[in-house]
């Protein structure tokens, strides 16, 4: 009993410095729509920064309590500064396109907090007075955990009163509540984002902060933490402070009690509770329905053109160029890297085409990739399965895979969606990981290679040849009546079902769809690679998948292939090049941001038609 | 503008990079070696990793190279990323035309690098890479290991274990193959000792996430004598805290699995826990000649002391320069022949590559550790030579696929 | 008895406590045009939302040509031969004008479930066609997302007709026109209904739309229908009258 008791309380512990975080989060998204990846980078530097001012301080509580003080504030002023000089200028871009710039200061803060403060893991000073435990029911409990238990419900208070009382907080609710009014503010628009960057970053780094006395300040913290914050905010309700107040609690509490029970759950925890809650709550516990969010997409997008005669040309000439290119190139290292490419050509192809014409974000995509690789795998391992019905079986097991999962997803909107596609793909990852008996759990499956019929050369041309096919089989089909059908219900849900296209079914066939051709990519790579392992399916590889087709231009056709080919040519040349690749290809990515709000195929279209103008 | 500029220069530049290899062949007189390891994911470990095998390949050229040929070291990141380190690993070999392929941290990692070596009939020497598949179960004749295994770090600690009077034992392991592999190791080797042991609680705590507070009192609340743990970097930090606070070692014998490295006492500072029964290195101890040369030269060149990483980084390196010296030749299947049973002499004293599983016996530290001015450092540690806590050939055979 | 395109019979709606549709019933008859009016927010197109199944009604019945369709879903109902316009233009941004009139045809022709034919090869002639007729024919080629808000009024008036409905539901069809255009696009809906004989019920603010072409008119006042008949009948309405004082309704009569 007494146990129980207190592992409420730990739970409490944990729900609380849950909460400081993820707070900031929900309040920027709330009032900016940006999804902010960085988020986590902050809070990394909210510890490391008030270790390093902490440790210089004169010991004593102001010491401590002064430099927790002042590490949030300046990460607070980091935050702030993001906003100025980077997310300011690309806030007219497409949807989730900010998401991008902030995933490239995640790579650059990565690096430059390495150079900052070494490799080393830091433990930074226990808090003055507060070292010891308590004694609760006969059992010890650390002083410093009341003190946080405390510090959470304080903070959210605190929020609150702000919100409540304030102009400023008026205008931050209401701008949460209805995006028109946003645009309605005019030149004090501007300033409400900076100072609600200012007010979320200043909590992210309190958060960090107030981590020092309880864990080690180290280089993992950023990717350690922001899956789990976003999955607060979400399971809250985006924009709710309540909502991620009591999230932070479910989940801490869950987390408390469930490691009692089945200690490997903490392993996907949070992903079944926001499954559940997501499945159930489609706008999660406390979420509103947008005001002006209505069924119309904020921006219009860009008409399909059908591919001018010189780019069908070019885009054949580059086939070719691809296909005889290893003639021409030294080494069987130019043929992994070609492959590699076409791979992922057609893994962001296949992402774009529900992203794009299907108008749904997806965080998890490489569980279909990493399904489609599993599949392959384990035929070719369990029933010795030659290649061929190996890799037919890949696209069967992310298609199946994708109807299951798209079956819930495609009912939601938003990121809400994009966080339920994400909680599918950890659930599939965690199976991965953990069902060693069937998939080797972490060690993988090896000994996956091709057929010895096929050299090196052959599996590339097999490649490149599904992927070319799959690639233009995609574009073909939003073409088609179906893609068209499919953008209709993105642009205007209303307008669609009143000419009777209704948008669940076709947002699921087309995830299916995707999934599939996402699982052609995955059982290519598992044959390339030889070896299938839980990364197949794990975050970053969506992550990429998200990036390249951002990066290459969600609303052209050509933007995942020109993404996926500058994303992997990049970080290929970058990592062999250099030790701080991170840093080099953080700084390159926010420049690409910048100078191409559109993507690069953007960019290219839009120069295209001014040269046509002229 | 700018941006579309670099990425167009930096496909192409990708092609040009490509066909490079052509020109640069004929005048490489060096042997290379191709090192591959997850710098940005496994920093803390492997920056000292990667100073000594500097160091290292210093002063095999220093003294005149393999038969007059110059190392020379070819790195790569992975990023902890399995496929990376393939598709490094394809770069290597046929664009750097590297002699063999060394490096790997993650298990999973070793594993895909060993799987490719024997698909592509190249020699891998694995140098941190723990699991007990690199060498046992996924064993083949082109992979081999350095360090003591997770087995063999298990027996170490319980042989020290099973002297205890603790029959109650609760055990933390991170939750993946290591973690899991070491609980299973020291169940089945502690029952074997002693047959009335119990084991009251585990947890598996997420690795790099643990709820500290939450397993420390999951633990706790399962009364045991003595804790077996397993975690290590961040989450033994926090768990150590959190442990220390609430007066969970207190009365408790502790073994842990790696925790007297310099890697993992060091960040814990004053706080690292006393009387812990542990493998690791006490740099600042061992006064062998060997290791008194290899520490004052680490010191000299790189102004700081040498951790475990820097052990492994620079053996790794004695053992490849060891090989090509006794195969002098740079074909594959010669120098895995050659491989079979080296002898070279490490920082820890002389190891061999066993030509039965591939696995070497240089061995570990095993002691308690204790707080000496204020840092964490180990105390009654004895070398545990690797070679005596192996499994009988007998055994061996039955563990690895024949080749 | 008469054989009615579309009955309502007793609808009723609430937001909260917002009553928007209390209680409206009527008829409508093959070919007829009949007018909805009433001040902002008296509950138009709430009733309209209920008639084609965006939103379902807390009571009532809506019949379509004697088939009880009351909570049939949009897509359904559409199926069933209801055309609809929206107060609020709803077309496709990303599309071509002739391409969202296609989709609206495809989508008529049961087309949607083909991946592999091109879109472009589908229904162009057609869609031209039904553009031509509502005056777009120079605009074909334009993103939706360009037009001027008097021609996406066009545009959803070609893509509701595309279905050949038996019923025409429109919202407000000449708001942002200006008043030459509204009585000729008015006057082109009254033809095509007369030569299909399709039913029309719309909603208008403009009076000399509204007299000029409605065969009847329907009031309603905050969510109750408060008079009922031909142009005559309803202008000498004394409730009606009432509702629309100082609104500038008894100028638009006077001048009808
Ligand atoms: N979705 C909704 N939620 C809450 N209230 C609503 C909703 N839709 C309409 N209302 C309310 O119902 C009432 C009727 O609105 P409706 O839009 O049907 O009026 P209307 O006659 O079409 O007005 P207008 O001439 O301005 O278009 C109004 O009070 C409106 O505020
Ligand atoms: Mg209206």
């Amino acid at each position: 009993m007494e146990n129980l008791l207190l592992q409420a309380l730990n739970g409490l512990a944990s729900a609380s410095s849950l909460f400081l975080v993820a707070s900031g989060l929900t309040v920027i998204f709330g009032v900016t729509r940006i999804v902010n990846f960085a988020h986590g980078s902050l809070y990394m530097l909210g510890a490391y920064l008030a270790f390093s001012i902490v440790t210089h301080l004169p010991r004593g509580h102001a010491g401590f309590w002064g430099g927790v003080l002042l590490a949030a504030l300046a990460v607070g002023a980091i935050g702030a500064l993001l906003e100025l000089v980077l997310l300011r200028r690309i806030y007219r871009a497409p949807e989730l396109f900010q998401l991008l710039a902030t995933f490239g200061v995640v790579l650059v803060v990565q690096d430059l907090a390495l150079l900052s403060w070494g490799a080393q893991d830091l433990l930074g000073p226990r808090a003055p007075g507060l070292r010891g435990s308590v004694e609760l029911l006969g059992l010890r409990f650390p002083l410093y955990e009341l003190v946080l238990i405390g510090i959470g419900p304080l903070v959210l208070g605190l929020l609150l009163l702000l919100f409540k009382c304030t102009r400023w907080g008026t205008l931050v609710r209401a701008a949460t509540q209805d995006r028109e009014m946003v645009g309605a503010l005019g030149v004090n628009q501007r300033w409400l984002f900076t100072s609600v960057f200012f007010l979320g970053s200043l909590l992210a780094g309190l958060g960090g902060a107030l981590q020092l006395p309880r864990e080690s300040v180290n280089l993992h913290m950023d990717l350690a933490i922001i899956t789990e914050t976003f999955v607060v905010v979400v399971v809250g309700g985006l924009g709710s402070l309540p909502g991620a107040a009591l999230a932070a609690l479910l989940i801490g509490e869950l987390h408390a009690f469930g490691i009692l029970i089945f200690p490997k759950i903490t392993l996907v925890l949070v992903f079944l509770v926001m499954a559940v809650v997501l499945v159930i709550r489609p706008r999660g516990l406390f979420g509103k329905a947008q005001v002006a969010q209505a069924a119309v997409a904020s921006v219009a997008e860009p008409v399909l053109m059908r591919a001018p005669k010189q780019l069908k040309w070019l885009g054949l000439a580059a086939l070719l160029g691809a296909a005889v290119a290893p003639a021409y190139l030294a080494g069987d290292y130019a043929l992994i890297v070609l492959t590699d490419m076409a791979i992922a050509v057609l893994f962001a192809a296949s992402l774009h085409f529900i992203m794009g014409p299907g108008g749904m974000a997806s965080f998890g995509h490489a569980a279909y990739f990493g399904i489609g690789a599993y599949g392959a795998a384990l035929l070719a391992k369990w029933f010795a399965a030659p290649m061929v019905p190996a890799l037919l079986a890949a696209p069967l097991c992310a298609g199946l895979a994708g109807a299951l999962f798209g079956f819930f997803c495609v009912r939601l909107s938003g990121v809400y969606s994009a966080m339920l596609t994400l909680a599918f793909a950890q659930i599939a990852w965690s199976i991965a990981f953990q069902w060693v008996e069937l998939t080797g759990g972490d060690n993988g499956i090896l000994g996956v290679w091709p057929d010895a019929w096929a050299t090196k050369l052959h599996y590339y041309w097999l490649t490149l040849g599904l992927s070319a096919a799959g690639t233009l089989l995609l574009r073909r089909m939003a073409m088609s009546p179906f893609g068209y059908a499919l953008r209709a219900q993105r642009d205007n849900a209303l307008r669609a079902e009143a000419i009777g296209i209704g948008g669940f079914e076709f947002r699921w066939v087309a995830f299916v769809l995707a999934a599939a051709f996402a699982g052609v990519a995955g059982g290519l790579f598992a044959f390339a690679k030889g070896s299938v392992f839980p990364t197949a399916l794990d975050i970053p590889r969506s992550v990429d998948a998200l990036l390249m087709v951002l990066l290459g231009g969600v609303q052209t056709l050509a933007g995942p292939i020109l993404g996926a080919l500058a994303f992997t040519g990049l970080h290929e040349q970058l990592v062999r090049a250099t030790d701080y690749w991170r840093l080099v290809l953080g700084g390159v990515i926010l420049l690409l941001v910048l100078a191409f709000p559109q993507g690069l195929a953007g960019a290219v279209r839009q120069w295209w038609e001014s040269k046509g103008r002229a | 503008m700018v941006g579309i500029g670099f990425g167009r220069r930096s496909v192409l530049g990708g092609v040009a990079a490509l066909a490079a290899p052509k020109v640069g062949r004929a005048q490489a007189e060096a042997l290379k070696i191709g090192e591959i390891n997850s710098y940005t994911a496994q920093p803390a470990f492997l920056q000292p990793y990667r100073q000594a095998w500097t160091l290292a390949v210093e002063q095999v050229n220093a003294a005149g190279g393999i038969h007059g040929r110059p190392l020379q070291t070819v790195h790569r990141d992975d990023a902890g990323k399995p496929e990376d380190a393939v598709r490094h690993a394809g770069e290597l070999i046929n664009s750097e035309k590297v002699v063999l392929l060394a490096g790997g941290f993650l298990s999973n990692v070793g594993l895909a690098l060993g799987d490719f070596a024997l698909q592509n009939k190249r020699l891998f020497v694995a140098s941190e890479p723990l699991t007990d598949a690199i060498v046992w179960s996924k064993g083949n004749r082109y992979t081999f290991r350095l360090r003591a295994s997770t087995y063999m770090q298990c027996a170490m600690l319980v042989e020290e274990a099973a002297k205890l009077p603790a029959k109650k034992w609760a055990l933390v392991a991170p939750n993946y193959e290591y973690g899991q592999s070491a609980v299973r190791w020291f169940k089945e080797l502690l029952k074997a000792a002693k047959p009335d042991v119990e084991f009251v609680a585990e947890q598996f705590p997420a690795l790099g996430r643990i709820d500290a507070g939450a397993t420390v009192q999951a633990l706790a609340a399962s009364s045991p004598e003595a804790i077996f743990n397993v975690t290590f970097g961040a989450d033994l930090t926090n768990f150590v805290r959190q442990g220390a606070t609430r007066g969970l070692f207190e009365r408790r014998a502790v073994v842990s699995l790696l925790t007297g490295e310099p890697e993992y006492l060091d960040p814990l500072g004053d706080e690292a826990p006393e009387g812990w029964i542990v493998t690791g290195y006490p740099w600042d101890q061992i006064n062998t000649p060997a290791h008194t040369l290899f520490r004052d030269a680490y010191r000299r060149r790189f102004n700081d002391y040498p951790r475990l990483g820097s052990v492994v980084g620079y053996d790794t390196v004695q053992a490849i320069a060891a090989l090509l010296r006794k195969a002098n030749t740079t074909e594959t299947e010669k120098l895995v022949d050659a491989m079979k049973g080296l002898n070279f002499g490490s920082v820890f004293g002389d190891v061999s590559f066993r030509a039965q599983d591939h696995q070497s016996t240089m061995g570990a530290f095993v002691g308690k550790t204790v707080l000496r001015n204020g840092r964490g450092t180990m105390v009654d540690w004895r070398y545990a030579d690797g070679a005596k806590y192996l499994p009988s050939d007998a055994v061996v055979q039955t563990l690895r696929p024949a080749g | 008895m008469k054989r009615y395109t579309l009955e309502a019979e007793g609808l009723e709606k609430s937001f909260g406590g917002v009553r928007a549709v209390q209680g409206v019933s009527f008829g409508l008859l093959p070919g007829e045009m009949l007018a909805l009016i009433g001040p902002n927010g008296a509950g138009k197109s709430t009733c309209f939302n209920l008639l084609n199944g965006h939103l379902k009604p807390d009571q009532g019945r809506v019949k379509l040509l004697g088939h009880d369709i009351t909570g049939l879903a949009p897509r359904k109902v559409w199926r069933r031969g209801v055309g609809r316009t929206f107060q609020i233009t709803a077309t496709f941004g990303s599309m071509t004008v002739r391409e969202n009139v296609q989709l609206a045809l495809m989508s008529h022709r049961h087309e949607l479930a083909r991946l592999w034919t091109p879109a472009w090869r589908l229904r162009g002639g057609q869609a031209d066609t039904l553009l031509e007729r509502v005056g777009l024919a120079d605009q074909v080629a334009r993103p939706c997302s360009v037009l001027a808000y008097g021609d996406l009024k066009r545009v959803e008036l070609a893509i509701a007709l595309a279905n050949n409905p038996r019923l025409l539901l429109m919202d407000e069809p000449t708001a942002g026109m200006a008043p030459q255009e509204r009585v000729g696009l008015m006057a082109l809906v009254a033809e095509i209904a007369r030569e299909r004989g399709m039913s029309v019920l719309f909603t208008e603010h403009d009076m000399d739309v509204v007299f000029g072409h409605a065969d009847r008119v329907l009031v309603l006042d905050r969510g109750r229908l408060i008079a009922e008949g031909n142009a005559e009948e309803v202008r000498n309405n004394p409730l009606v009258q009432e509702v629309y004082l100082g609104s500038g309704f008894e100028e638009a009569v006077a001048a009808c």
